[in-house]
């Protein structure tokens, strides 16, 4: 990063890393945590779940492929920060429109390149997620590092109020193909509604590409709202930070079990072990990334996938509420459950892919199924 | 699912000799494959030709074989050890091919083994390009127009359909032989009927050629629960239309989205699945569309292959040793990854550094051939790189590649005009990487450069960035600062090359960047991106913050480091990794902590877990210091590698390095010609007449004070390079004016030529006190061919025990005097039963291996063991072991790959590979080495016979057994003259000269079982060359000596008489070992 503008990360331990500015300049703070997909920054960036988050890529060469108009998940990006060992300012790839600094700058986001990621994945590895500052405006190690540690964590704070949408709006956009981007579906049989509690599109993608009209609507919706849409199904997004702090969506959620299929991606997974009656903790240093082997106890079948989060569903606490459907072959962490007299399943990592492998899509089709049949 | 107990015994398929597109890389899978199946309890029987390999020592298989991969000799394999199973998909190409032609034959069904791995179902629908169409297209994927044809006008139908320019591949070779892109109709002709001839089914696929398409590889795993990963994506550097061993590689891939790269991902999931490949790896390739994303199918691997042999090395994810595991009936989820432990296999590694690999090619070999490359491959070996980025990784690979290139340096076409550059940078060639350093230096664009060579602007932005960078060096005047030198130690800047940037020595750069501290850190290949904790110390070097290595590997142990032998080329392959990896098990056995060293992605031991820690770094002297400064080791040693370590010695010795064994200074004493003589007056040796030249003049003064012919070559090369036998003061000019740059400081060295003298080798290991013969290996071929060209026998075949003991005293006599501690070899020449002294290298040599196999004792290991200190006679290693079978050693050549090269052999060496063919007398032996060689002698036709004047006399003996075993004879004028004096029936067949019909028609109608062919000297008539050639592409067994016709004679006579049988190793070994502890 020759060059650039002086750039530090300080970490709340302590760990100082220097390294030059790219995207937006100034200050920023968060929970650090990495990624390790080696594809799918775009996506990265704009996933609501990151919020709150300062995201460091595990692969070292960041930028190659630029920023399209098409590879969004959401409306702008979300995360807090971003930090990359070698950032890249001249993209090629046919569909790039921008370099990745000049999106970052942009959109206010502030990134920092040429540190060894490496050694911080260790330290975070480690010593667990901790908070941390990037700032091009002070240079002052050890007050940055104060800064570090007076920023909150995730714990107890509610994010999805700050990225959850305004008002309901209808979703049409089907999934991505090669030739042709973007399909526009048009209105099909079944009726979902999705809770955005920071959703990303290609959920939404993906339900309309199955057969779905989506109504998407705000984290806080009461579910009496919802039941008034006479919906045939009922979808819970991901959505950023600790799941215990939107109490709200856990009441309305377990006003909504038993009455509509449901199904719960990752936030909403957890919220739904919530409203269920279990518990959720925080993670050593979570799951982010494109590579997580995750095992289909029904069929016993192994799915590589995407997946994005730091805390998760306590299995002992599901004893007796809900079936075990899919657990985390690297350390048995729960990835799924179902209630089938409620009608309802969840899983905690990201079927939509985006970015990441497409193993896991047929979940979508489960849900259809569970809509059409009660069945699962 | 656990494993499957319904199997005992399984039967592996090695890959044979060493060839350009099979090379080390199925030594490294089918070794992981062997101690994988082992480790499992299966009784694993192994069939490998060749003996250079790690998985052919006895200990890797319950029952090693020796023998050529034949169907008919793998068959009598089978019947001797009745394997339940069969795993053909480490073997490569070699291994898929001996599977269904055993199934062909209905071997597998009679003897009730099966297949695993791949099923010949799934096998056939991957290669036989007509069917892979049809199921891809069935699966909605696209591929590029195509269709086939078995005639030249078929041909021509179809490249009306698919336009031109069209690629032409012949159908079932290997590494793409005899393919080639057509742009005109003529061309298209040419390339069709060449690709019709090196088919073995005569059958060419004509396609639309993508040439200029960006080229993508993934490495793909199956289980039996249809569970499947991706290991590894890889992208070329060079686009479609360079073979990809050609390609400079990079993992993983850099220019694809993550919508894109799923797209690609999800169609290889597809394809393994359509494929039907149950369990183990697979290898698809991919071609996209610059501009328009359009991806294609190119072709599909359904084994362990090249490319995932550089995955594995790239990811750390050992992909044949999982194979293997799946093929006997476990899931992915059910092997743990032995990097994390705590981890399954089933996941997909994630890398956080980037890894790139070069090819190295040998144009300089083999004169006649051009310097270009397209979908046929043609390099020998390759190296590998690992950085934290691109930049770094490329420089890193470029100096791993040991071309004398450090960098960027510029290619010198400075010289050349716009245009000529342009030619360069159009037309792919083994230094386009260079040229395009010197197209920047030019001032060309990367848009521009980009259009010429179709490269992909990401690649080019990072070279144009590293050229600028060097632009900012060569300016910067001042006094280096910490900053800016780790700067540019990040974007893998030598020193050396630094040093030249700036006007300095690189001691000079070096003794700065170390007072300032600027020092290299070790970072672990992990699969994981340090997601979670590594127990495998497989290392790279980067100038970054934290160093991982100090975190990893034993503590309190004795250290030794093992310099590898880097990148396979002709005259350094296999046989220097084999002694490197021996001394790695041997060190660790007795305690020690071993460190490896080394760049080559394909070999054994570049595994994790050959050594107790892995550096896979280049090996210059600033790389090797770095690793020394970090590790510390109490000794390094260097003379098991090859040359390429062996250059090491002298500078690491001075930079304060042990070197362990031999000391520097007696590999000098025996390298430096005049130190030598010296060696040689005081023990009264004799070496041939010889003389130094240092100029023209001076060159004929001393080659008419010897006589004619004499052995010339420059001083400065080693391995036969540029090295000319002269039988004429007119040659001798020729040589001095166009073959060497002669000046004060590079002499040329000339000896007197020992014509028709028999060499030998002697391969002995000694502790500086004792010294023990480890094999006398006779020549086939007389003196003037390679050693490492030439056949050799063990023992001796003809010469008489008189000699052979005074071989051996000389052999001791030298070793004592030299001081040599390790390994030692010598090349004696035998002439009228005076015996010469040719050469000594005090180090590993090429024959090692096969001496180990040949007599059951491993001397590499024993020499590793003497080398820290241990003696001959407490490791129970005595007399020297004379085996009472004969074992022989073939070469192979790469002849085929390279059109309008000639086949003759001389003094610089050729061959890629070798074979051992084992057995009770030297006629079977030798057979079985040809056999293996892929030369099948016949038992019965006509024999084609034309030699020079002086071999004719010994032609007639020759000639006359070959008519007693009953075939006809066949000469050209002068030769049947003489065979007819000598009262043979011959027949008389034209010289092309002569006109049709002639010598070169009959080859081609099929009419001739044999060829014996000496030529003239060292220019070799036009015609004689047509033959030869001709012999090549028909695959028809030629002599080119009559040393090598004789053996044939009396090999085909040893077939006539019975049976070709068949003995594992371990069995020759018990009879002839004197129980050696070691």
């Amino acid at each position: 990063m020759s060059g650039a503008r002086p750039a530090i990360l300080a970490l709340a331990d302590g760990t100082v890393f220097r390294g030059g500015s790219f995207g937006a300049e100034g200050e920023t703070a968060g929970e650090v945590v990495f990624n390790t997909s080696m594809t799918g920054y775009q996506e990265i960036l704009t996933d609501p779940s990151y919020r709150g988050q300062l995201v460091c890529m595990t692969y070292t060469e960041i930028g190659n492929v630029g920023i399209n108009p098409e590879d969004v998940e959401s409306r702008r990006p979300f995360v807090d920060g971003f930090i990359v060992r070698e950032y890249w300012a001249e993209p090629s790839n046919w569909r790039s429109r921008e370099s990745l600094g000049d999106y970052l700058a942009r959109c206010g986001i502030v990134g920092i390149g040429g540190i060894d990621t490496r050694a911080l994945v260790r330290r975070l590895r480690t010593s667990g997620a901790q908070t941390g500052v990037i700032s091009t405006a002070d240079l002052d190690a050890e007050r940055l590092v104060r800064k570090a540690r007076e920023h909150p964590t995730l714990v107890g704070r509610d994010l999805v109020r700050e990225v959850t949408c305004a008002a309901p709006y209808d979703w049409h956009q089907g999934l991505w193909k090669l030739d042709g981007g973007y399909q526009t579906v048009a209105d099909a049989g079944r009726f979902v509604v999705a809770y955005d509690y920071g959703i990303k599109w290609n959920i939404l993608r993906n339900l309309a590409s199955a057969g779905c009209r989506v109504r998407v609507v705000p984290a806080a919706t009461p579910a009496e709202d919802v039941l008034d849409m006479r919906p045939d199904g009922v979808f819970l997004s991901n959505g950023p930070g600790d799941p215990d702090a939107v109490d709200y969506a856990i009441d309305n959620v377990a006003k909504l079990v038993g009455k509509k299929p449901l199904l719960g991606i990752c936030l909403g997974h957890q919220i739904l072990g919530l409203a269920l009656g279990g518990k959720t903790y925080n993670l050593k240093f979570g799951h982010h990334g494109g590579n997580q082997p995750v095992m289909d106890l029904t069929t016993r079948k192994v799915e590589i996938t995407a997946q994005n989060h730091g805390f998760a569903v306590d299995v002992d606490s599901l004893k007796g509420l809900a079936e075990l459907t899919h657990v985390n072959l690297n350390d048995r962490t729960v990835e799924g459950l179902r209630v089938p007299a409620q009608r309802a399943f969840s899983v905690q990592y990201h079927p939509e892919a985006s970015p990441g492998p497409h193993d896991a899509n047929y979940l979508f089709q489960r849900f259809m199924l569970l809509i059409d049949t009660g069945e699962m | 699912m656990p494993k499957r107990d319904d199997l005992k015994t399984i039967l592996i398929v090695g890959a044979g000799p060493i060839v350009i597109g099979q090379a080390c890389e199925f030594d490294y899978s089918g070794t992981q494959a062997c101690k994988a199946l082992k480790e499992e309890g299966y009784r694993v029987v192994l069939v490998n030709s060749n003996p250079a390999t790690i998985m052919t020592d006895p200990e890797f298989a319950d029952r090693t074989y020796v023998e050529p991969i034949t169907p008919e000799v793998v068959e009598k394999i089978i019947a001797a050890e009745r394997p339940d199973a069969l795993l053909p998909t480490v073997g490569g190409q070699t291994g898929l091919n001996l599977a269904l032609a055993l199934a062909e034959r209905g071997a597998l069904e009679r003897y009730g083994v099966e297949l695993i791995g791949a099923s010949v179902e799934a096998i056939r629908k991957a290669e036989d390009r007509d069917l892979f169409k049809e199921i891809m297209t069935s699966i909605g994927l696209d591929l590029p127009r195509s269709g086939w044809a078995t005639t030249d006008l078929a041909a021509m139908e179809v490249m009306k359909r698919v336009g031109l320019p069209a690629i032409v591949r012949p159908s079932r070779t290997l590494g793409g032989t005899g393919g080639g892109i057509a742009e005109t109709p003529r061309e298209f002709a040419e390339v069709v009927r060449w690709g019709l001839a090196s088919s073995p089914i005569s059958q060419v696929l004509i396609e639309e050629s993508i040439a200029g398409w960006k080229e993508f590889e993934l490495e793909v795993m199956r289980d039996r629960a249809d569970n499947v990963v991706i290991i590894c994506s890889i992208e070329n550097f060079d686009p479609m239309g360079v073979h990809t061993g050609d390609s400079i590689t990079v993992a993983p891939a850099q220019t694809l989205t993550d919508k894109e790269y799923q797209i690609m991902r999800q169609a290889a999931l597809a394809i393994i699945r359509a494929i039907g490949v149950d369990t183990g790896g697979s290898n698809i390739q991919f071609a996209v569309h610059p501009r328009t994303g359009r991806l294609v199918v190119i072709e599909m691997n359904p084994r362990v292959s090249r490319s995932s042999a550089l995955a594995s090395k790239a990811t750390g994810f050992p992909i044949a040793k999982i194979a293997a595991k799946l093929a006997v009936g476990y899931t992915l989820d059910e092997i743990p990854n032995d990097i994390t432990r705590e981890t399954p296999a089933s996941f997909e590694p994630t890398i956080d550094y980037v890894v790139t690999k070069i090819p190295r090619f040998t144009f300089e070999k083999f004169r006649q051939a051009k310097d270009v490359l397209g979908p046929q491959m043609k390099s020998v070996g390759e190296a590998m790189a690992i950085g934290r980025t691109f930049r770094e990784s490329l420089q890193k690979a470029i100096r791993s590649l040991e071309v004398d290139r450090y960098g960027f340096e510029p290619e010198g076409s400075e010289a050349l005009s716009r245009a000529d550059l342009e030619a360069k940078l159009r037309t792919p060639n083994a230094r386009r990487l260079w040229y395009l350093g010197d197209a920047y230096r030019r001032g060309l664009t990367t848009e521009e450069v980009s259009a010429l060579t179709g490269i992909d602007p990401w690649f080019l932005e990072n070279v144009r960035r590293i050229i600028a960078e060097e632009d900012g060096i060569a300016a910067d005047s001042g006094p280096l600062d910490a900053g800016r030198l780790r700067a540019w130690k990040r974007m893998g800047f030598s020193d050396r090359r630094l040093a030249e940037l700036r006007g300095e020595s690189e001691a000079e750069i070096r003794a700065r960047r170390v007072a300032l501290g600027v020092r290299a850190v070790y970072k672990t290949v992990d699969t994981c991106g340090a997601e979670f904790a590594a127990h495998t110390p497989y290392l790279y070097s980067t100038y970054e913050g934290e160093d991982e290595s100090g975190l990893l590997g034993a503590r309190g142990k004795r250290k030794v480091m093992i310099l590898g032998g880097g990148p396979n080329r002709i005259g350094q392959g296999i046989e220097f990794d084999y002694c490197c990896v021996h001394a790695a098990f041997a060190l660790r056995e007795d305690g020690f902590e071993t460190l490896m060293v080394n760049c080559n992605p394909e070999t054994v031991s570049t595994d994790y877990d050959t050594s107790d820690k892995l550096f896979f770094e280049p090996l210059t002297l600033e790389d090797v210091l770095e690793i020394v400064h970090r590790e510390n080791p109490e000794g390094v040693i260097v003379q098991f590698g090859g040359q390429t370590p062996l250059k090491l010695a002298v500078p690491l010795e001075q930079a304060g390095v042990k070197i362990l064994g031999t000391s520097p200074d007696s590999i000098d004493r025996a390298e430096d010609r005049e130190r030598f003589e010296q060696v040689l007056a005081k023990l009264d040796l004799l070496r041939p007449v010889n003389g130094l030249a240092r100029s023209a003049a001076e060159a004929v003064a001393v080659a008419e004070r010897i006589g004619y012919p004499v052995l010339v070559r420059p001083s400065y090369v080693l391995g036969g390079r540029a090295m000319e036998i002269v039988y004429r003061r007119e040659d001798l000019e020729r040589y001095m004016r166009e073959a060497v740059r002669v000046s004060p400081e590079h002499p040329v060295l000339i000896d007197d030529f020992l014509e028709e003298a028999i060499e030998v080798d002697v391969d002995a290991v000694a502790d500086g006190e004792d010294v023990v013969v480890g094999g006398v290996m006779e020549h086939i071929e007389r003196a003037g061919v390679h050693s490492g060209d030439s056949a050799c026998s063990l023992p001796p075949k003809s010469i008489p025990a008189a000699v052979q003991d005074e071989i051996r005293r000389q052999t001791v006599a030298l070793a004592r005097e030299l001081g040599v501690v390790g390994l030692m070899n010598v090349q004696f020449a035998v002439k009228e039963s005076v015996v010469y002294i040719l050469e000594v290298n005090p180090r590993a040599s090429r024959t090692v291996p096969f001496v180990s196999k040949a007599t059951g004792r491993p001397l590499a290991k024993i020499a590793a063991r003497v080398m820290v200190g241990r003696k001959l006679r407490a490791l129970g290693v005595t007399g020297e072991i004379i085996p009472k079978h004969v074992s022989v050693k073939e070469a192979v050549f790469p002849f085929l790959k390279f059109p309008g090269v000639d086949t003759l052999l001389g003094p610089e060496m050729k061959s890629t590979g070798e074979v051992m063919g084992i057995d009770g007398s030297f006629g079977m032996s030798f057979a079985k080495a040809q056999i293996g060689a892929g030369t099948v002698l016949p038992l019965s036709g006509t024999v084609f016979v034309s030699v020079l004047d002086a071999d004719k006399p010994a032609t007639v003996a020759i000639a006359r057994r070959l008519a007693a075993c009953g075939f006809s004879l066949l000469a050209t004028d002068g030769t049947a003259a003489h065979l007819r004096r000598a009262g043979l029936r011959v027949e008389r067949v034209n010289k092309v000269r002569e006109g049709s019909p002639h010598i070169v028609d009959a080859l081609e109608s099929g009419a001739i079982a044999l060829v014996i062919n000496t030529p003239e000297g060292a220019a070799a008539s036009l015609d004689s060359f047509s033959i030869r050639r001709t012999a090549l592409e028909r695959q028809l067994p030629y002599f080119t000596t009559v040393a090598g016709a004789e053996a044939a004679a009396e090999g085909i006579e040893m077939l006539q008489r019975g049976a070709l049988s068949v003995r594992a190793l371990q069995d020759y070994h018990s009879a002839a070992s004197p129980g050696s502890s070691v």
